[in-house]
């Protein structure tokens, strides 16, 4: 282990950085499954932040343990979805992007002002005692002791991807890919495409609050600013470069994409450049992500072709 | 067992359909024909919920549905197919079928994450209510090919088998034979027929008057979003607004 670890260590790949890793493949599998029921959602950064928040809130003012406060964020990410979902699910394409960037936004906003509302409802409502300071505004909240553990997420990480991979084969997740490829015959056939569209929606918003609570742990601090535009199109490019054609798809698109900056520090300002051009070439050359079952097949055929070649060389060699 | 009063739809400034009255008898293979544009389409939508009516009522079974969602008037007993063949096309030919029976099914995601026998035996009973429907329309040897790769006139079976997969007690075909060879559109006149024996109701949306002669009782002609006759086919073929509307009215000399 000590050997791996070093190796690792070596590249760049630190145990912060992998446990960031694994933290963005959760984020990752939160997207898959919108994208999966043919929404093209970018809510989940604000649901990581209401997760994030939520939950370091509980551990930090209210001596919450780290699981239970987790958890909660994951619920109050799930809470908040139901009655976002319900009017901006009718909105399809690139309209939904727009309307779910505007709800990360504002769940952004909120967070920075929050302290503000509260004091302004406290002297509204003549309140005598100091309003409290929850969210700390853009400074954020400081002093968070690290309590993700590589384990944790790695144990996240196989319980969801079993989630995945019976949601496939299930009754609601043939439902989904219905609903992705006709939403109409989807509904003509039997299906209730609201209300799957929604439980998919909050599915993904509860586990992009877990990833957010998992974060939230993790770096010291959080701060508003963390959870913008950027970090929804953090998130997307995970799945996009993963590819949503399988389900671990995304959980390696996380894992690289992560991976990559660190990998390529040492190139220092050329960071930046190199990391866009390997996004290009495999938006390019591989359209359908790192996870596509079809590529995998025609790497599998070149291997054993490849190792078939070498015996038959072996055996030349032997007559010989 | 379908009733429409008076039933209108209007986008924007044109009227679609115009105080359409229609009456699908229990039993019956009803015809709809009409030029294209008639509104025909706008029809079935407005009878399946994709779509619904600006004014008029529509019941089925008694029930009324003319502001329905599409996949509560499912679950009453109504299926349909589409003009434009409109398939599942990521998935199989049996998964196409077993989506198709959602409705029928009652597994949530909590019985397949624990793999409950409920689980168990409804993806085996879809699976097995799939297979039957293939081997009817004869398409079970392409069972696990993607759909959207299947030849044209098998996509059009398929569309028929998800139709009844439903379970359906009224079947609206949109264009059945579009595209289709004469010996594949007298293939599926049989299929109509056989529909109808096992007690089923169809309505056939049809440009192909030999389909309509082979199959239908009665036949009802939109023009410009009216109802301009009703009648056997016999009735219809002699009648002179309809020839008026499909050929056009002649010249005086």
């Amino acid at each position: 282990m000590g050997f791996i670890s070093d190796t690792l260590a070596s590249i760049g790949l630190n145990e912060f950085v992998i446990t960031l890793m694994f933290v963005n493949a959760i984020l990752a599998m939160s997207i898959y499954l919108t994208l999966y029921g043919g929404m093209f959602s970018l809510a989940n950064a604000g649901f990581m932040a209401i997760g994030s928040y939520v939950s370091v809130i509980l551990t930090q003012n209210h001596d919450w343990p780290f699981l239970p406060a987790i958890l909660a964020g994951m619920v109050a990410a799930g809470l908040i979805a139901i009655p976002i979902g319900l009017p901006v699910l009718r909105l399809r394409d690139i309209y939904l992007a727009i309307a779910t960037i505007g709800f990360v936004e504002i769940t952004r906003i909120m967070i920075l002002n929050f302290d503000k509302i509260i004091a302004e409802a406290y002297t509204r409502l003549h309140m005598e005692s100091e309003p409290p300071k929850i969210t700390n505004g853009p400074l954020g909240i400081t002093g968070i002791p690290v309590e993700t553990k590589l384990e944790y997420l790695v144990v996240t990480v196989i319980i969801l991807s079993y989630f995945m991979i019976r949601m496939h084969r299930s009754r609601f997740g043939r439902a989904l890919a219905a609903i992705r490829q006709d939403e109409n015959v989807a509904a003509s056939q039997g299906i209730n495409v609201v209300y799957y569209k929604n439980a998919a929606f909050i599915l993904g918003a509860m586990m992009a609050g877990l990833g957010g609570g998992f974060s939230g742990h993790l770096s010291r601090i959080i701060q508003p600013g963390s959870y913008g535009f950027g970090t929804a199109v953090d998130i997307l490019a995970y799945s996009v470069l993963g590819g949503i054609s399988s389900w671990y798809g995304p959980i390696l698109g996380g894992l690289a994409l992560t991976a990559l900056p660190e990998v390529l520090r040492p190139l220092k300002e050329y960071t930046g450049l190199i990391n866009g051009v390997v996004l290009l070439i495999f938006i390019a050359y591989l359209p359908g992500g790192l996870g596509d079952p079809a590529l995998w097949r025609s790497v599998r055929r070149n291997m054993s072709r490849m190792v078939h070649l070498i015996n038959k060389g072996k055996t030349a060699d032997a007559g010989a | 067992m379908l009733v429409l009063k008076h039933i209108s739809r209007q986008f924007g400034g044109l009227m679609a359909l115009q105080n359409v009255a229609m009456h699908i008898p229990a039993g019956q293979i009803v015809g709809l024909i009409g030029p294209n544009g008639a509104g025909k389409t706008t029809l079935i939508n407005c009878m399946t919920g994709l779509d619904h009516p600006t004014a008029g009522e529509i019941e089925f079974g008694g029930t009324p549905i003319q502001k329905k969602p599409a996949h509560r008037i499912t679950a009453l007993g109504m299926a349909r197919t589409y003009q434009n063949i409109r398939l599942f096309g990521e998935m199989t030919v049996l998964e196409n079928l077993v989506v198709a029976q959602h409705g029928l099914g009652k597994a949530n995601l909590i019985d397949s994450l624990i793999q409950s026998p409920r689980h168990r035996r409804e993806n085996e009973r879809l699976r097995e209510n799939g297979l039957q429907l293939l081997r009817r329309f004869h398409l079970e040897q392409n069972a696990e090919v993607l759909a959207g790769n299947l030849p044209y006139g098998d996509q059009r079976r398929l569309e028929m088998a998800r139709a009844l997969a439903t379970n359906p007690k009224l079947i609206l075909l949109d264009e059945p034979t579009a595209g289709m060879n004469p010996v594949e559109t007298a293939e599926l006149g049989e299929q109509i027929l056989r529909m109808k024996a096992e007690g089923k109701t169809l309505m056939v949306v049809e440009h192909d008057m030999s389909l309509i002669a082979q199959v239908c009782d009665e036949i009802y002609v939109l023009n410009f979003g009216q109802i301009i006759a009703h009648g056997t086919h016999q009735e219809i073929k002699n009648n002179p607004v309809v020839v008026e509307a499909y050929l056009g009215q002649e010249e005086g000399e």
